[in-house]
């Protein structure tokens, strides 16, 4: 027989689960996914991500994909969206790369600026 | 537990069932294994999501991509584009849900959903109805714990009384009254049941929400059960709603497994279980006394109240029956409030009312609105309008117990009182909308045709009275009325509603009454110049060929079926109103619209 508190761990649980299809603010991770997004490699980054989320039992972080983004030299590229804050664009993106991302930007707020799309492309011009 | 980067939410409802949904989840599944997708993508099949029209309905989060009419073939290049590439499939979604700038609009943003409020549907389409933990997710069985380890019995039955919430079952009898009589009643065994006998032509309310959320239900009737002393539930549903026993069978088990029904729940030392009993779908079963009746293996017909099912129902015990609709509505009202409850709807309704919107709408399908919203915003709004430009005519509600509310009362609140001062009832919640070309004259035949099949024949006024009044109904539209007849309809109607023995010979004569009020002089032209204003009744219609525009091809002629048109080539033709069957063929034929229908 389930105690109250067992309900409400199962609530828990279940919730992260489902919580997806109610509309809502949270973070949305939005990967590149278009002819040249696929080929420079973005499933595994995307993968890495529903990964990384999934351990860490994120609730409010949707992974969804886009199309071309319109910088194919740069791709994998990689949106993150927090509500209130603007867009960050992450290029060049690889799976080992994505720990870092979930850990500093979507959890501790502070985005990773080495993997940036500015950082990235005024150090090419260099 | 696992994260899915996307669900896929395919409604499982009897109406997208029957357009091929079962076949959708499978081909999702087996290219989604093809393409690896499985450990990101998750493919859940859910309840109703009420645009039945558009089925089969598929919705992809987290886009809240709502696709529509989706076929087999659609579903390779929803996975291809929308799920590997994440490029939305433009062309398959449901046009009312692009916005301007093309974006997706949130489904609480599209013009069907937007006036709706769902309290009842609350998780019909979102959660998996065959995943007791989808509805715990979702704040279920909280309420259940709330009354179990919070509230004594009489607090529950104080705080449906405060919320105002009447029967959804047809009567809109205050719920928290009929919680009370039955707490009060003496005995040493109570039971609690719940009427899923959903009789009404065209109504899926109950059914929907059986489908989409059975452990409401569940959850409604322990809570229920708690309040008024019983240890016993009784589901009557009928069994023509396989879709429903099966996952109310499922829904059973899977809460006895989790110890939420049986004994000792939360360790409150409160026991309680249910049974389903499966109807075989007669209407007069869904009546309370016939119901009990049939549930305890006797023929399923009415007997005389008092005794109320209250003091004494199923084997002679004080009996609490609810409808499915009113259930669904009581965990909310546990978690929320009664003064949260009350504070949506009209002074007399409280809540929503789930509608199964039909006939001549573009949107059909099932909706929830709060009580107070007007039949205009119903059909216009959330309806879509009347299809192919047609004028709006009437709207029917309250099945063969109802009545049609003409468009000079558009504007009026959708609630139990004024919907009896307009001369209709709410009813179990059926709504059909008819256009100018409905004659009202057959819908009440349609009703009352209805009507005498389903009376049990146990009192005379309803078996024979109804069906005197059928026969003259038959007789109107067939262009064989006779002066009087309104007369002896009126009268027949006044003397079925004062004698009958149940609700259902007591309200049969309503359709008739109702549009006796509004459209007289339909019965009128009918009667007197044999004619139908409508253009529906058949054998009131006249094909003739107007001379000036037919030039004789004779093509009329050759595709009668029954060889009633004559003339001589080039020449105009001319009908035979003896032999005439009023096919329509002629006037489909014709090249030159040279034939008219009156
Ligand atoms: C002929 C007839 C058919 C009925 N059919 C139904 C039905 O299908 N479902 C239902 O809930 N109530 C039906 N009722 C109303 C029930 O008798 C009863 O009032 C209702 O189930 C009580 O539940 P409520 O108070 O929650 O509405 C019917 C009544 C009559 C007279
Ligand atoms: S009113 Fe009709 S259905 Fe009801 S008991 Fe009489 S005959 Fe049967």
């Amino acid at each position: 027989m389930k105690s109250i508190k067992e309900l409400e761990e199962i609530r828990k649980k279940t919730l992260e689960k489902v919580n997806l299809r109610k509309d809502r603010k949270g973070t949305r991770v939005v990967v590149g996914m278009a002819t040249c997004g696929i080929a420079a490699g973005a499933r595994p980054v995307l993968l890495s991500f529903v990964e990384e989320i999934n351990k860490r039992k994120l609730m409010d972080v949707t992974v969804s994909q886009t199309g071309c983004i319109g910088v194919c030299r740069l791709e994998p590229i990689v949106e993150v969206y927090k509500p209130g804050q603007d867009k960050v664009t992450y290029v060049k993106m690889t799976p080992d790369k994505v720990a870092k991302v979930v850990s500093e930007h979507i959890v501790n707020d502070r985005p990773v600026i080495e993997y940036t799309i500015g950082y990235v492309e005024n150090r090419q011009n260099k | 537990m696992d994260f899915f980067r996307s669900h896929v939410l395919i409604c499982g409802g009897t109406g997208c069932h029957a357009s091929g949904s079962d076949d959708l989840i499978e081909e999702f599944d087996r290219l989604i294994e093809e393409k690896k997708l499985q450990r990101e993508v998750k493919v859940v099949r859910t309840g109703c999501f009420g645009l039945c029209e558009l089925g089969p309905v598929v919705i992809v989060y987290p886009e809240g991509a709502f696709y529509s009419r989706v076929n087999k073939e659609d579903v390779q290049e929803i996975v291809e584009e929308h799920l590997i590439k994440g490029r939305i499939v433009k062309r398959l979604l449901y046009h009312d849900s692009i916005a301007k700038d093309d974006t997706i609009k949130s489904l609480s943003d599209v013009g069907f959903y937007k006036k709706q409020k769902r309290i009842t549907l609350r998780n019909c389409g979102v959660i998996d109805p065959e995943n007791i933990d989808e509805y715990i997710a979702f704040d279920g069985y909280k309420a259940l714990a709330k009354v179990l380890t919070e509230m004594s019995r009489e607090e529950v039955i104080q705080t449906i009384k405060l919320s105002g919430l009447r029967g959804r079952g047809g009567g809109g009898f205050p719920t928290g009254l009929k919680w009370e009589f039955t707490y009060r009643a003496k005995g040493d065994k109570k039971y609690v049941c719940c009427n899923a006998d959903e009789g009404d032509p065209g109504a899926f309310m109950d059914r929907s929400i059986l489908e989409g959320d059975p452990h409401s239900v569940l959850e409604a009737m322990a809570i229920a059960g708690y309040a008024v002393g019983s240890d016993q539930g009784y589901i009557y549903v009928r069994a023509e709603y396989p879709i429903a026993v099966r996952r109310l069978n499922i829904a059973i088990e899977q809460a006895r497994e989790y110890g939420l029904l049986g004994n000792n729940i939360f360790g409150s030392g409160f026991n309680f279980d249910i049974e389903l009993r499966l109807g075989a779908g007669a209407f007069v079963c869904g009546e309370e006394t016939a119901l009990m009746a049939s549930i305890e293996g006797k023929r399923g017909e009415p007997r005389p109240r008092p005794p109320f099912p209250a003091s004494k129902g199923l084997f002679g015990k004080p009996t609490l029956l609810n409808n499915v609709e009113t259930y669904a509505n009581i965990p909310p009202i546990i978690l929320k409030g009664s003064e949260w409850f009350s504070s949506i709807g009209t002074e007399g309704s409280k809540g929503t009312k789930v509608f199964a919107l039909g006939g001549n709408i573009n949107n059909t399908g099932l909706l929830e609105i709060p009580m107070g919203t007007t039949l205009r915003e119903i059909v216009y709004e959330i309806g879509g309008g009347i299809p192919g430009g047609k004028e709006f005519k009437a709207a029917q509600t309250g099945g063969p117990s109802g009545g049609c509310i003409p468009a000079s009362h558009l504007d009026t609140p959708i609630d139990y009182d004024s919907l009896m001062e307009v001369g209709s009832m709410m009813g179990s919640g059926g709504l059909i909308v008819m256009d100018e070309d409905t004659c009202m004259v057959d819908i009440a035949r349609f009703f009352l045709d209805f009507t005498v099949e389903e009376s049990c024949g146990k009192c005379p006024p309803c078996r024979i009275g109804t069906k005197r009044m059928l026969e003259i109904l038959d007789r109107i539209t067939s262009g064989k009325g006779q002066e009087g007849d309104i007369e002896k309809l009126e009268t027949l109607a006044k003397n079925i509603k004062a004698s009958a023995l149940c609700g259902l010979g007591q309200t049969a004569p309503n359709p008739v009454l109702s549009t006796l009020r509004y459209f007289r002089d339909e019965y009128e032209a009918h009667i007197k110049e044999k004619k139908c204003p409508a253009g529906a009744c058949t054998a009131l219609l006249t094909y003739t060929i107007i001379d000036d525009l037919c030039k004789g091809c004779s093509l009329c002629a050759k595709h009668c079926p029954v060889e009633a048109i004559s003339g001589k080539p080039k020449s105009p033709y001319v009908i035979d109103q003896e032999k005439c069957i009023k096919c329509g063929v002629c006037m489909e034929k014709c090249p030159f619209k040279a034939i008219e229908k009156k």
